[in-house]
Protein backbone atom coordinates (compact mmCIF):
# COMPACT_ATOMS: atom_id res chain seq x y z
CA UNK A 1 0.00 0.00 0.00
CA UNK A 2 0.95 3.39 -0.31
CA UNK A 3 0.47 6.76 2.08
CA UNK A 4 1.29 9.81 1.14
CA UNK A 5 2.30 12.00 3.95
CA UNK A 6 4.14 15.43 4.52
CA UNK A 7 7.14 16.02 6.72
CA UNK A 8 7.62 19.00 8.38
CA UNK A 9 11.06 19.64 9.80
CA UNK A 10 10.10 22.29 12.27
CA UNK A 11 13.98 23.05 13.09
CA UNK A 12 14.48 24.26 9.43
CA UNK A 13 11.18 26.50 8.65
CA UNK A 14 11.40 30.00 9.31
CA UNK A 15 8.49 31.16 9.01
CA UNK A 16 8.68 32.72 5.17
CA UNK A 17 5.32 31.53 4.27
CA UNK A 18 6.83 31.09 0.58
CA UNK A 19 5.08 27.88 0.65
CA UNK A 20 1.80 29.58 1.27
CA UNK A 21 2.52 31.69 -1.79
CA UNK A 22 3.19 28.91 -3.76
CA UNK A 23 0.45 27.13 -2.49
CA UNK A 24 -1.93 30.21 -3.65
CA UNK A 25 -0.49 30.75 -7.17
CA UNK A 26 -0.20 26.86 -7.95
CA UNK A 27 -3.90 26.51 -7.15
CA UNK A 28 -5.44 30.28 -7.54
CA UNK A 29 -7.52 30.43 -4.37
CA UNK A 30 -9.39 33.51 -3.55
CA UNK A 31 -8.49 36.38 -1.15
CA UNK A 32 -8.61 35.04 2.49
CA UNK A 33 -8.50 31.06 1.58
CA UNK A 34 -5.19 29.53 2.56
CA UNK A 35 -4.62 26.20 1.71
CA UNK A 36 -1.75 26.21 3.31
CA UNK A 37 -0.70 28.62 6.07
CA UNK A 38 2.54 29.30 8.67
CA UNK A 39 0.99 29.61 11.91
CA UNK A 40 3.63 31.90 14.30
CA UNK A 41 3.51 30.28 17.92
CA UNK A 42 4.97 32.29 20.90
CA UNK A 43 5.99 30.37 24.25
CA UNK A 44 7.24 30.82 27.49
CA UNK A 45 7.68 33.96 29.21
CA UNK A 46 10.71 36.40 29.21
CA UNK A 47 13.65 35.38 28.65
CA UNK A 48 12.84 31.69 28.06
CA UNK A 49 10.76 32.61 24.87
CA UNK A 50 10.41 30.44 21.99
CA UNK A 51 8.88 31.08 18.61
CA UNK A 52 7.72 28.55 16.11
CA UNK A 53 6.29 28.26 13.20
CA UNK A 54 4.21 25.73 12.45
CA UNK A 55 2.90 25.07 8.62
CA UNK A 56 -0.88 23.44 8.70
CA UNK A 57 -2.76 22.33 5.68
CA UNK A 58 -5.19 19.45 5.23
CA UNK A 59 -3.83 16.74 7.07
CA UNK A 60 -4.87 13.91 4.56
CA UNK A 61 -5.98 12.07 7.83
CA UNK A 62 -6.21 8.21 7.44
CA UNK A 63 -9.35 8.62 9.41
CA UNK A 64 -11.03 11.69 8.35
CA UNK A 65 -13.76 13.38 10.11
CA UNK A 66 -14.53 15.31 7.32
CA UNK A 67 -15.32 11.82 5.21
CA UNK A 68 -17.53 10.39 8.27
CA UNK A 69 -19.82 13.39 8.10
CA UNK A 70 -20.01 14.24 4.46
CA UNK A 71 -23.93 13.52 3.53
CA UNK A 72 -23.18 13.40 -0.11
CA UNK A 73 -20.49 11.49 -0.53
CA UNK A 74 -18.64 14.75 -2.16
CA UNK A 75 -15.12 13.95 0.54
CA UNK A 76 -13.28 10.95 -0.64
CA UNK A 77 -10.59 8.92 -0.29
CA UNK A 78 -7.66 7.74 -2.69
CA UNK A 79 -6.37 3.93 -1.98
CA UNK A 80 -2.63 6.13 -1.64
CA UNK A 81 -4.47 8.01 1.64
CA UNK A 82 -5.04 11.65 0.03
CA UNK A 83 -8.65 13.17 0.57
CA UNK A 84 -10.37 14.72 -2.18
CA UNK A 85 -13.40 16.62 -2.64
CA UNK A 86 -15.69 15.71 -5.47
CA UNK A 87 -17.20 19.76 -6.80
CA UNK A 88 -20.11 18.83 -8.57
CA UNK A 89 -21.31 16.40 -5.50
CA UNK A 90 -20.48 19.21 -2.41
CA UNK A 91 -23.94 20.93 -1.87
CA UNK A 92 -21.84 23.47 0.75
CA UNK A 93 -22.94 21.99 3.95
CA UNK A 94 -19.98 23.02 5.18
CA UNK A 95 -20.27 20.28 7.81
CA UNK A 96 -16.64 18.91 6.57
CA UNK A 97 -15.94 22.16 8.06
CA UNK A 98 -17.54 22.05 11.64
CA UNK A 99 -15.90 17.96 11.74
CA UNK A 100 -12.15 19.22 10.57
CA UNK A 101 -9.97 19.78 13.77
CA UNK A 102 -7.79 21.30 11.38
CA UNK A 103 -10.01 23.75 10.04
CA UNK A 104 -8.69 23.34 6.66
CA UNK A 105 -11.98 23.66 5.24
CA UNK A 106 -13.34 26.80 3.25
CA UNK A 107 -16.10 28.12 1.82
CA UNK A 108 -16.61 30.94 -0.57
CA UNK A 109 -20.12 31.69 -2.01
CA UNK A 110 -18.96 34.39 -4.55
CA UNK A 111 -16.14 35.37 -6.82
CA UNK A 112 -13.54 37.84 -5.89
CA UNK A 113 -10.39 38.39 -6.74
CA UNK A 114 -7.20 40.44 -4.98
CA UNK A 115 -8.54 43.49 -6.46
CA UNK A 116 -11.98 43.92 -6.55
CA UNK A 117 -14.82 42.06 -9.02
CA UNK A 118 -12.37 41.24 -11.85
CA UNK A 119 -10.00 38.98 -11.65
CA UNK A 120 -6.01 39.96 -12.95
CA UNK A 121 -5.05 37.61 -15.92
CA UNK A 122 -3.52 34.80 -13.30
CA UNK A 123 -6.43 35.08 -11.42
CA UNK A 124 -8.52 34.32 -14.50
CA UNK A 125 -6.23 31.49 -15.40
CA UNK A 126 -7.08 29.72 -12.23
CA UNK A 127 -10.60 30.32 -11.71
CA UNK A 128 -12.72 27.65 -11.30
CA UNK A 129 -17.07 28.82 -11.10
CA UNK A 130 -17.17 24.95 -9.53
CA UNK A 131 -15.72 25.98 -6.20
CA UNK A 132 -17.89 28.43 -5.55
CA UNK A 133 -20.53 27.68 -2.66
CA UNK A 134 -18.36 24.42 -2.10
CA UNK A 135 -15.89 22.88 -0.25
CA UNK A 136 -12.37 23.27 -0.84
CA UNK A 137 -9.08 22.29 0.78
CA UNK A 138 -5.47 21.46 -0.13
CA UNK A 139 -5.38 18.40 -2.31
CA UNK A 140 -1.79 17.63 -1.76
CA UNK A 141 -1.24 19.07 -5.47
CA UNK A 142 -3.40 16.02 -6.97
CA UNK A 143 -2.98 16.87 -10.78
CA UNK A 144 0.53 16.02 -10.13
CA UNK A 145 0.59 13.23 -7.75
CA UNK A 146 -2.05 11.72 -10.38
CA UNK A 147 0.42 12.23 -13.32
CA UNK A 148 3.21 10.01 -11.79
CA UNK A 149 1.37 7.14 -12.24
CA UNK A 150 1.25 8.11 -15.67
CA UNK A 151 5.29 8.77 -16.07
CA UNK A 152 6.65 6.33 -13.22
CA UNK A 153 8.14 9.65 -11.55
CA UNK A 154 8.15 9.08 -8.10
CA UNK A 155 6.32 11.95 -5.64
CA UNK A 156 8.22 13.77 -3.38
CA UNK A 157 11.89 13.02 -5.19
CA UNK A 158 10.84 14.22 -8.70
CA UNK A 159 9.69 18.27 -8.69
CA UNK A 160 6.77 17.58 -11.48
CA UNK A 161 4.80 15.28 -9.35
CA UNK A 162 5.62 16.70 -5.91
CA UNK A 163 3.65 19.26 -4.30
CA UNK A 164 3.80 23.07 -4.81
CA UNK A 165 4.49 23.60 -1.35
CA UNK A 166 7.30 21.05 -1.02
CA UNK A 167 8.85 22.18 -4.03
CA UNK A 168 9.05 25.80 -2.73
CA UNK A 169 10.21 26.17 0.35
CA UNK A 170 13.38 27.98 0.96
CA UNK A 171 15.10 25.64 3.42
CA UNK A 172 14.16 22.18 3.05
CA UNK A 173 11.53 22.12 5.52
CA UNK A 174 9.08 20.21 3.78
CA UNK A 175 9.33 16.87 2.42
CA UNK A 176 6.66 14.28 1.05
CA UNK A 177 6.64 10.68 0.57
CA UNK A 178 5.36 7.46 0.90
CA UNK A 179 4.91 6.33 4.31
CA UNK A 180 4.72 3.22 3.45
CA UNK A 181 7.80 2.67 2.21
CA UNK A 182 10.58 1.67 4.53
CA UNK A 183 13.49 3.28 2.23
CA UNK A 184 10.77 6.89 1.06
CA UNK A 185 12.36 9.85 2.05
CA UNK A 186 9.93 10.66 4.99
CA UNK A 187 10.44 6.54 6.38
CA UNK A 188 13.72 7.75 6.86
CA UNK A 189 13.15 11.11 8.52
CA UNK A 190 10.71 9.45 10.77
CA UNK A 191 12.96 6.98 12.06
CA UNK A 192 16.01 9.43 12.36
CA UNK A 193 13.90 11.80 14.21
CA UNK A 194 11.26 12.41 16.76
CA UNK A 195 8.13 14.27 15.60
CA UNK A 196 4.38 14.29 16.87
CA UNK A 197 1.09 14.68 14.89
CA UNK A 198 -1.30 17.55 15.23
CA UNK A 199 -4.41 16.80 17.98
CA UNK A 200 -3.42 12.88 17.02
CA UNK A 201 -5.94 12.32 20.52
CA UNK A 202 -8.88 12.80 18.54
CA UNK A 203 -8.16 9.73 16.71
CA UNK A 204 -7.48 11.68 13.00
CA UNK A 205 -4.21 9.63 12.33
CA UNK A 206 -3.40 12.71 10.45
CA UNK A 207 -1.02 12.52 7.58
CA UNK A 208 1.47 15.71 8.08
CA UNK A 209 4.19 14.87 10.57
CA UNK A 210 6.19 17.10 12.44
CA UNK A 211 9.96 16.98 13.49
CA UNK A 212 11.26 18.58 16.20
CA UNK A 213 14.51 16.58 17.45
CA UNK A 214 16.94 13.96 16.41
CA UNK A 215 16.71 10.99 17.52
CA UNK A 216 19.74 9.62 19.74
CA UNK B 1 4.25 43.32 23.01
CA UNK B 2 5.49 41.32 20.25
CA UNK B 3 1.50 39.98 18.60
CA UNK B 4 2.21 37.02 16.19
CA UNK B 5 0.82 37.38 12.55
CA UNK B 6 -1.16 34.40 12.53
CA UNK B 7 -3.39 35.36 15.24
CA UNK B 8 -5.78 32.72 14.35
CA UNK B 9 -4.04 29.80 17.06
CA UNK B 10 -6.31 29.98 19.92
CA UNK B 11 -9.90 28.53 19.30
CA UNK B 12 -11.76 31.42 17.45
CA UNK B 13 -15.74 31.03 16.64
CA UNK B 14 -16.68 29.22 13.54
CA UNK B 15 -18.59 31.16 11.06
CA UNK B 16 -20.18 28.17 8.59
CA UNK B 17 -22.73 27.45 10.66
CA UNK B 18 -25.04 30.67 11.71
CA UNK B 19 -28.57 31.25 12.36
CA UNK B 20 -29.69 29.64 9.96
CA UNK B 21 -28.41 26.29 10.98
CA UNK B 22 -29.17 27.22 14.84
CA UNK B 23 -32.97 27.37 12.90
CA UNK B 24 -32.82 23.35 11.99
CA UNK B 25 -31.83 22.61 15.66
CA UNK B 26 -34.47 25.20 16.74
CA UNK B 27 -37.44 24.52 14.53
CA UNK B 28 -36.29 20.57 14.21
CA UNK B 29 -36.13 19.80 17.48
CA UNK B 30 -39.25 21.86 18.70
CA UNK B 31 -41.23 19.84 15.77
CA UNK B 32 -40.08 16.77 16.89
CA UNK B 33 -41.06 17.35 20.48
CA UNK B 34 -44.62 18.28 19.68
CA UNK B 35 -45.03 14.55 17.52
CA UNK B 36 -43.69 13.13 20.76
CA UNK B 37 -46.10 15.33 22.81
CA UNK B 38 -49.14 14.71 20.87
CA UNK B 39 -48.56 10.69 20.46
CA UNK B 40 -47.67 10.86 24.58
CA UNK B 41 -50.68 13.16 25.48
CA UNK B 42 -54.02 11.34 26.92
CA UNK B 43 -56.47 13.69 24.77
CA UNK B 44 -55.67 13.08 20.80
CA UNK B 45 -55.04 17.07 19.19
CA UNK B 46 -54.84 16.38 15.75
CA UNK B 47 -53.92 19.84 15.22
CA UNK B 48 -50.17 19.10 16.39
CA UNK B 49 -49.48 16.99 13.61
CA UNK B 50 -49.33 19.49 10.99
CA UNK B 51 -48.02 21.94 13.46
CA UNK B 52 -44.86 19.48 14.02
CA UNK B 53 -44.79 19.18 10.21
CA UNK B 54 -44.18 23.01 9.85
CA UNK B 55 -41.78 23.53 12.11
CA UNK B 56 -40.05 20.46 10.98
CA UNK B 57 -40.20 22.06 7.27
CA UNK B 58 -38.74 25.44 8.78
CA UNK B 59 -35.88 23.69 10.08
CA UNK B 60 -35.32 22.18 7.03
CA UNK B 61 -35.81 25.43 4.74
CA UNK B 62 -33.40 27.29 7.26
CA UNK B 63 -30.79 24.82 6.19
CA UNK B 64 -31.57 24.90 2.54
CA UNK B 65 -31.10 28.84 2.68
CA UNK B 66 -27.52 27.87 4.37
CA UNK B 67 -26.21 25.54 2.10
CA UNK B 68 -23.80 26.97 -0.88
CA UNK B 69 -25.52 24.77 -4.03
CA UNK B 70 -29.04 25.04 -2.35
CA UNK B 71 -30.79 23.28 -5.71
CA UNK B 72 -28.18 20.17 -5.27
CA UNK B 73 -30.23 19.56 -2.32
CA UNK B 74 -31.11 16.08 -2.95
CA UNK B 75 -27.26 14.83 -3.02
CA UNK B 76 -27.85 14.91 1.13
CA UNK B 77 -29.28 11.62 1.02
CA UNK B 78 -26.43 10.11 -0.92
CA UNK B 79 -24.34 8.83 2.46
CA UNK B 80 -26.53 7.01 5.09
CA UNK B 81 -23.93 5.12 6.20
CA UNK B 82 -21.95 6.92 7.49
CA UNK B 83 -23.47 10.85 8.24
CA UNK B 84 -26.09 11.42 11.02
CA UNK B 85 -26.89 14.73 8.00
CA UNK B 86 -28.50 11.89 5.63
CA UNK B 87 -29.98 9.73 8.25
CA UNK B 88 -31.96 13.05 9.34
CA UNK B 89 -32.92 13.60 5.63
CA UNK B 90 -34.56 10.30 5.16
CA UNK B 91 -36.48 10.11 8.23
CA UNK B 92 -37.51 13.45 7.65
CA UNK B 93 -40.33 12.65 4.09
CA UNK B 94 -41.25 10.05 5.99
CA UNK B 95 -41.64 12.24 9.56
CA UNK B 96 -43.30 14.48 7.57
CA UNK B 97 -45.75 12.40 6.10
CA UNK B 98 -46.76 10.53 8.72
CA UNK B 99 -47.52 14.06 10.65
CA UNK B 100 -49.68 15.54 7.96
CA UNK B 101 -51.79 11.82 8.12
CA UNK B 102 -52.21 12.72 12.15
CA UNK B 103 -54.84 14.91 10.90
CA UNK B 104 -57.02 12.55 9.64
CA UNK B 105 -59.04 11.12 12.44
CA UNK B 106 -59.36 7.51 10.79
CA UNK B 107 -55.32 7.12 10.76
CA UNK B 108 -55.29 6.84 14.28
CA UNK B 109 -51.91 4.81 14.18
CA UNK B 110 -49.94 7.70 12.55
CA UNK B 111 -49.61 9.17 15.35
CA UNK B 112 -47.58 6.83 16.74
CA UNK B 113 -45.36 6.72 13.96
CA UNK B 114 -45.19 10.36 13.64
CA UNK B 115 -43.72 9.83 17.36
CA UNK B 116 -41.55 7.14 16.58
CA UNK B 117 -40.17 9.16 13.44
CA UNK B 118 -39.64 12.07 15.35
CA UNK B 119 -37.38 10.18 18.45
CA UNK B 120 -34.80 9.01 14.90
CA UNK B 121 -35.40 12.30 13.92
CA UNK B 122 -34.25 14.43 17.55
CA UNK B 123 -31.56 11.64 17.93
CA UNK B 124 -30.10 12.28 14.41
CA UNK B 125 -30.33 15.85 15.16
CA UNK B 126 -28.52 15.67 18.28
CA UNK B 127 -26.00 13.48 16.62
CA UNK B 128 -25.06 15.53 14.09
CA UNK B 129 -23.97 18.26 16.02
CA UNK B 130 -22.29 15.52 18.04
CA UNK B 131 -20.31 14.59 14.82
CA UNK B 132 -18.66 18.32 15.00
CA UNK B 133 -15.29 16.87 15.99
CA UNK B 134 -13.73 20.34 15.75
CA UNK B 135 -15.86 22.09 18.44
CA UNK B 136 -15.33 20.83 21.78
CA UNK B 137 -18.82 22.23 22.84
CA UNK B 138 -20.41 19.91 20.33
CA UNK B 139 -18.56 17.06 20.29
CA UNK B 140 -19.00 16.40 23.68
CA UNK B 141 -20.99 13.21 24.56
CA UNK B 142 -23.28 14.93 26.93
CA UNK B 143 -24.50 17.32 24.18
CA UNK B 144 -26.73 14.40 23.02
CA UNK B 145 -29.48 14.33 25.64
CA UNK B 146 -29.15 17.73 26.33
CA UNK B 147 -30.53 18.55 22.42
CA UNK B 148 -33.17 15.34 22.83
CA UNK B 149 -34.21 17.07 26.20
CA UNK B 150 -34.25 20.20 25.05
CA UNK B 151 -36.45 19.26 21.83
CA UNK B 152 -38.96 17.28 24.26
CA UNK B 153 -39.27 20.09 26.57
CA UNK B 154 -39.72 23.06 23.47
CA UNK B 155 -42.36 20.68 21.80
CA UNK B 156 -44.37 20.17 25.24
CA UNK B 157 -44.58 23.54 25.67
CA UNK B 158 -45.85 23.85 22.53
CA UNK B 159 -48.33 21.30 23.01
CA UNK B 160 -49.64 23.24 25.96
CA UNK B 161 -49.91 25.91 24.53
CA UNK B 162 -51.83 24.72 21.38
CA UNK B 163 -53.77 22.75 23.95
CA UNK B 164 -54.81 26.61 25.81
CA UNK B 165 -55.82 27.85 22.54
CA UNK B 166 -58.01 24.83 20.76
CA UNK B 167 -58.80 22.55 23.77
CA UNK B 168 -58.45 24.56 27.14
CA UNK B 169 -60.21 21.36 28.90
CA UNK B 170 -57.13 19.07 28.23
CA UNK B 171 -55.05 21.28 29.70
CA UNK B 172 -57.06 22.03 32.61
CA UNK B 173 -55.55 18.99 34.80
CA UNK B 174 -52.28 18.87 37.23
CA UNK B 175 -50.38 15.84 35.11
CA UNK B 176 -50.14 18.75 32.45
CA UNK B 177 -48.25 20.98 35.16
CA UNK B 178 -46.37 17.62 36.62
CA UNK B 179 -45.05 16.53 32.93
CA UNK B 180 -43.83 20.20 32.02
CA UNK B 181 -42.34 20.34 35.04
CA UNK B 182 -40.26 17.26 34.85
CA UNK B 183 -39.57 17.69 31.41
CA UNK B 184 -38.27 21.29 32.33
CA UNK B 185 -36.32 19.40 35.23
CA UNK B 186 -34.71 17.18 33.11
CA UNK B 187 -33.42 19.86 31.06
CA UNK B 188 -31.69 21.80 33.88
CA UNK B 189 -29.97 18.22 35.27
CA UNK B 190 -28.93 17.76 31.14
CA UNK B 191 -27.35 21.39 31.42
CA UNK B 192 -25.45 21.16 34.72
CA UNK B 193 -24.43 17.66 33.49
CA UNK B 194 -23.29 19.03 30.30
CA UNK B 195 -21.45 22.10 31.78
CA UNK B 196 -19.81 19.63 34.16
CA UNK B 197 -18.39 17.24 31.60
CA UNK B 198 -16.93 20.33 29.58
CA UNK B 199 -15.58 21.26 32.67
CA UNK B 200 -14.04 18.14 33.79
CA UNK B 201 -12.67 16.75 30.02
CA UNK B 202 -11.32 20.59 29.12
CA UNK B 203 -12.11 23.44 26.74
CA UNK B 204 -11.22 26.41 25.58
CA UNK B 205 -11.29 29.32 27.91
CA UNK B 206 -13.74 31.27 25.84
CA UNK B 207 -15.84 29.12 25.40
CA UNK B 208 -15.82 28.52 29.75
CA UNK B 209 -16.05 31.84 29.80
CA UNK B 210 -19.57 32.21 27.46
CA UNK B 211 -21.08 28.98 29.47
CA UNK B 212 -20.44 30.60 32.93
CA UNK B 213 -22.59 33.38 31.56
CA UNK B 214 -24.83 31.92 29.50
CA UNK B 215 -26.10 28.63 31.75
CA UNK B 216 -27.19 30.61 34.71
CA UNK B 217 -29.49 32.74 32.40
CA UNK B 218 -30.73 29.10 31.08
CA UNK B 219 -31.42 27.75 34.79
CA UNK B 220 -33.19 31.02 35.41
CA UNK B 221 -35.64 30.99 32.37
CA UNK B 222 -36.08 27.02 33.38
CA UNK B 223 -36.46 27.51 36.69
CA UNK B 224 -39.25 30.48 36.25
CA UNK B 225 -41.08 28.05 33.90
CA UNK B 226 -41.03 24.87 36.42
CA UNK B 227 -42.34 27.20 38.92
CA UNK B 228 -45.14 28.26 36.94
CA UNK B 229 -45.91 24.10 35.74
CA UNK B 230 -45.83 23.35 39.52
CA UNK B 231 -48.09 26.47 40.35
CA UNK B 232 -50.46 24.86 37.63
CA UNK B 233 -50.15 21.24 39.12
CA UNK B 234 -51.32 22.37 42.28
CA UNK B 235 -53.89 24.62 40.57
CA UNK B 236 -54.93 23.55 37.23
CA UNK B 237 -57.90 25.31 36.72
CA UNK B 238 -55.50 28.80 36.40
CA UNK B 239 -54.41 28.79 32.85
CA UNK B 240 -52.07 31.54 33.36
CA UNK B 241 -49.43 29.89 34.92
CA UNK B 242 -48.87 26.65 32.18
CA UNK B 243 -49.50 29.21 29.65
CA UNK B 244 -46.46 31.03 31.28
CA UNK B 245 -44.54 28.18 31.90
CA UNK B 246 -44.65 26.74 28.02
CA UNK B 247 -43.83 29.79 26.76
CA UNK B 248 -40.41 29.93 28.83
CA UNK B 249 -39.54 26.70 28.23
CA UNK B 250 -40.36 27.19 24.37
CA UNK B 251 -37.79 30.62 24.40
CA UNK B 252 -35.73 29.50 27.06
CA UNK B 253 -34.77 25.70 24.28
CA UNK B 254 -34.87 28.11 21.29
CA UNK B 255 -32.08 30.79 22.88
CA UNK B 256 -30.42 28.04 24.45
CA UNK B 257 -29.86 25.98 21.24
CA UNK B 258 -28.82 29.38 19.14
CA UNK B 259 -26.50 29.99 21.76
CA UNK B 260 -25.06 26.27 21.61
CA UNK B 261 -24.37 26.21 17.72
CA UNK B 262 -23.72 30.32 17.08
CA UNK B 263 -22.25 31.17 20.11
CA UNK B 264 -20.51 28.51 21.95
CA UNK B 265 -19.16 26.92 18.73
CA UNK B 266 -15.47 28.01 19.19
CA UNK B 267 -13.43 25.17 17.74
CA UNK B 268 -10.24 23.19 18.81
CA UNK B 269 -7.90 25.68 17.67
CA UNK B 270 -3.68 24.52 17.23
CA UNK B 271 -1.96 22.53 19.59
CA UNK B 272 2.05 22.25 19.48
CA UNK B 273 3.32 19.14 21.92
CA UNK B 274 6.74 20.59 21.94
CA UNK B 275 8.98 23.31 20.35
CA UNK B 276 11.51 22.51 18.11
CA UNK B 277 15.11 22.07 18.65
CA UNK B 278 16.73 25.65 17.66
CA UNK B 279 21.19 24.67 16.78
CA UNK B 280 22.25 22.96 19.30
CA UNK B 281 19.62 23.43 22.17
CA UNK B 282 16.98 20.70 23.08
CA UNK B 283 12.90 21.03 22.85
CA UNK B 284 11.05 22.83 24.98
CA UNK B 285 8.08 23.02 26.73
CA UNK B 286 4.65 22.62 23.96
CA UNK B 287 1.98 25.37 23.70
CA UNK B 288 -1.69 25.01 23.51
CA UNK B 289 -2.86 28.54 23.16
CA UNK B 290 -6.27 29.32 24.54
CA UNK B 291 -6.65 26.14 26.74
Amino acid sequence: MTRYVMVVDLRRCTGCQTCTAACKQANGTPPGVQWRRVLDIETGVFPNVRRSFVPVSCMHCGSPPCLEVCPTGATYKHDDGRVGINYDACIGCAYCAIACPYQQRFKVQRAHFAYGSDPTDAEAIKFDPARLGVSTKCTFCSDRIDRARETGQVPGIDPEVTPACVNSCICSALHFGDRDDPESNVSKLLRENRHFRMHEELGTDPGIYYLTATDN
Amino acid sequence: MYVPNSSRVAPWRQTYWDWRAAGNFIFGGAGSGVLIYAATAPEAMPILGPIGAVLVLCGLLCVWFEIGRPWRALNVLRRPGTSWMSREAWIAPWLLAAAVLEFSPWLAWSRIAAAVLAIAYLYSQARILNAGRAIPAWRHPRTVPLMIESGLAEGAGIGVLVGCLSAPASVAQSWVGWSLAGLLLLRMTAVVWYRAGLRRDGAPQNLLRDLSRCVPRLLTLDACATAAALAHAAWPRSALSIETAAVLAVVAGWWWKHTIVVRLSYNQGFTLPMTPVRGAGVTGPGSRPGW
